[in-house]
């Protein structure tokens, strides 16, 4: 198979220096880490902060040596020929404006273009033409110091795309960017692999919604593991012959996840306290197991105010690989 | 070699637009003239009253020439290892020069030349006001031209090889720390004769001076300058310019090749502790 990104039993471990009173650390971001990604694909890392997605990032990119295993990306080896990998891809990080303030955004871009070796004429033909695309055309001229972060992010994405790399890696692409912008991106992300099959990207989210959208196969990474890799709808797949549910109550009077994963047929319960009221994510193994949860609130005096079954996401098949929500990871990670 | 050349223009590009549109033109262009002569002037002011006005002496052009020449050293060296912390701290484009198809050292070296064409402006306003002012005696008619150029050239060549050592020590440590360059620069500063003779140090600290190319190199540009005033003293006396020249030649090979294997080593240590695009600047 042509792979565009191979990666063997991949492992990084961070060493943390200690301070006066304390010792060393070591913090593993990555543990065998197994990926084979086609020339062609858009291949999703959907995880928490601080799950390894930008660990890997970096190795694949040459910025960061792995601890053990090792990468290929276009079939050479990232510690090895790094010069070679470099040729051929380009990366793009989100929710940072990074940038020369005092060049104007024609410049910035036109300088990465020369590092690249393009043409000139070609260059700025492929900056104006991209800069349309995210709505950024009247600010050729803006020094990039005047543009708001989001704007600059827009310019970075310009930055990756003006390369045309064989492999894009996008880290977090749409963080920090409105709702507006994030849509665009997408729709422009999505536009460009389909545009030539030889082209690859690898894009890391924590939005469930952009992997679910986006990706023609997505890997689901926590602590620096691979838990399941497949296409979003395989992934959801795995939850098809669950019942999924999702709740609004009042609060719960003593009444915790526990409680309710210790019912017969409840598989996971994830509760969200809301103001005044609280949300009840409840994955079942049969829509009968439903009755044990409403007796069980009712005795306690717990009322539903809304009550739907839902088809799976992929928040859901987080949750069931987990055990706990992105949300509740993160929270875990502060 | 075409990518180190293309890297090379493009950086040289970067690094003058950013020393030269930090401010409107004209404040620049103040700037530029007023600091080095600020700079010469604290030196005139100090030697003026230790020597009781003792201008006429050959003590005097060799301190001043020394000096202003001195200027190159902390403008090519920092101005090369500074851009390592500028693109990753500031601006935050070094990992993204990383992910780039360009030879980093090219890179850096280019980054600095901006540093080296304001450094050359303000060696020549330096020397310009010494020579209308001050009673530096410059005869252009002996001026030895040959030997000034190429030692000035093989002279910033030896200073972006240190500039290049300093920029991979730069990468491994953090922004606080961002005073390497000039902290580097001022030690050698003493060292190097540019001030005073290299006699005037305790003898077990000359030794450090006669390893430095630098030494050798302000020598040169002395003796191609006001040839009879820097030969009246003793430290270097006893070599013929050939013999400074393959010295300096010598030393600057032997620091290309250090400066290589520093910053190759150190570039790759960057990289196994992650440090290529830490910001540090908390």
């Amino acid at each position: 198979m042509n792979l565009a990104i191979h990666t063997q039993n991949l492992g990084r471990i961070y060493k943390i220096r200690g301070g006066k009173k304390t010792e060393p650390k070591e913090l593993e971001a990555l543990r065998d880490v197994d990926l084979e990604i086609p020339r062609g694909e858009l291949f999703g890392l959907l995880g928490p902060n601080g799950a390894g997605k930008t660990t890997l990032i970096k190795i694949l990119t040459t910025l960061l040596a792995p601890t053990s295993g090792r990468a290929w990306v276009t079939g050479f080896d990232v510690t090895k020929d790094s010069h070679k990998v470099r040729a051929r891809i380009n990366m793009v990080s989100g929710g940072e404006a990074s940038g020369y303030g005092l060049l104007t955004v024609r410049e910035n871009l036109w300088m990465f273009s020369q590092f690249y070796g393009i043409p000139s004429k070609e260059a700025n033909r492929r900056i104006k033409q991209l800069m349309e695309v995210v709505g950024l055309g009247d600010r050729l001229n803006t020094k990039s110091s005047d543009l708001s972060t989001g704007l600059r992010q827009k310019m970075n994405i310009v930055r990756g795309f003006m390369t045309n790399p064989e492999v894009l890696f996008l880290d977090e692409p749409t963080l920090g960017l409105d709702v507006g912008a994030s849509r665009d991106v997408r729709r422009f992300i999505r536009q460009w692999i389909d545009e030539d099959h030889f082209r690859t990207l690898l894009l890391t989210t924590h939005y469930m919604v952009e992997a679910d959208e986006l990706c023609d196969r997505v890997a689901i990474i926590n602590e620096g593991r691979v838990l399941a890799c497949d296409t979003p709808a395989n992934l959801k797949r795995r939850l098809q012959q669950d019942a999924i549910f999702k709740m609004e109550v009042s609060p719960l009077n003593g009444l915790n996840v526990d409680s309710f994963e210790g019912l017969p047929g409840v598989r996971k319960a994830i509760h969200v306290p809301k103001d005044g009221t609280a949300e009840l994510d409840l994955i079942l193994e049969k829509d009968d197991a439903l009755g044990g949860v409403v007796n069980m609130m009712t005795s306690n005096d717990v009322h539903i105010l809304n009550l739907h079954k839902r088809e799976p996401t992929l928040e859901d098949v987080f949750v069931d690989l987990v055990g706990r929500s992105m949300e509740e990871v993160e929270a875990g990670e502060e | 070699m075409y990518t180190k050349i293309r890297t090379f223009r493009i950086a040289a590009w970067l690094g003058w637009q950013i020393e030269s549109n930090w401010t409107d033109p004209f404040l620049f262009a103040v700037y530029s003239i007023a600091k080095p002569l600020a700079g010469a002037a604290i030196l005139v002011v100090m030697y003026s009253i230790i020597t009781n006005k003792a201008f006429d002496t050959p003590i005097f052009p060799y301190i001043y020439l020394g000096n202003a020449f001195y200027m190159y050293v902390g403008g090519v060296m920092t101005g090369i290892s500074w851009a390592v912390i500028d693109d990753r701290e500031r601006y935050k484009t070094l990992k993204y020069m990383y992910v780039a198809p360009i030879h980093m050292p090219s890179y850096l070296i280019g980054r600095g030349v901006a540093r080296f064409i304001v450094a050359t402006i303000s060696v020549l306003i330096t020397i310009l006001f010494g020579v209308a002012f001050l009673h530096v005696k410059i005869n252009l008619d002996a001026v030895n031209w040959g030997l000034f150029f190429v030692s000035l050239f093989v002279g910033i060549i030896m200073l972006a090889m240190m500039g290049l050592m300093l920029a991979g020590v730069t990468l491994l440590i953090a922004q606080h720390v961002w005073f390497i360059g000039d902290a580097v620069a001022g030690a050698l500063y003493l060292f190097s004769g540019a001030i005073f003779p290299l006699d005037v140090l305790p003898k077990f600290l000359r030794p450090v001076g006669y390893f430095m190319p630098i030494t050798y190199w302000l020598e040169l540009l002395r003796r191609s300058l006001v040839g009879s005033v820097a030969q009246a003293f003793p430290t270097l006396a006893g070599f013929n310019n050939n013999q400074l020249m393959s010295i300096l030649l010598g030393l600057t090979a032997v620091f290309a090749v250090l400066a290589g294997v520093i910053f190759y080593w150190c570039e790759y240590r960057a990289r196994e502790r992650g440090l290529i695009d830490i910001v540090t600047n908390y």
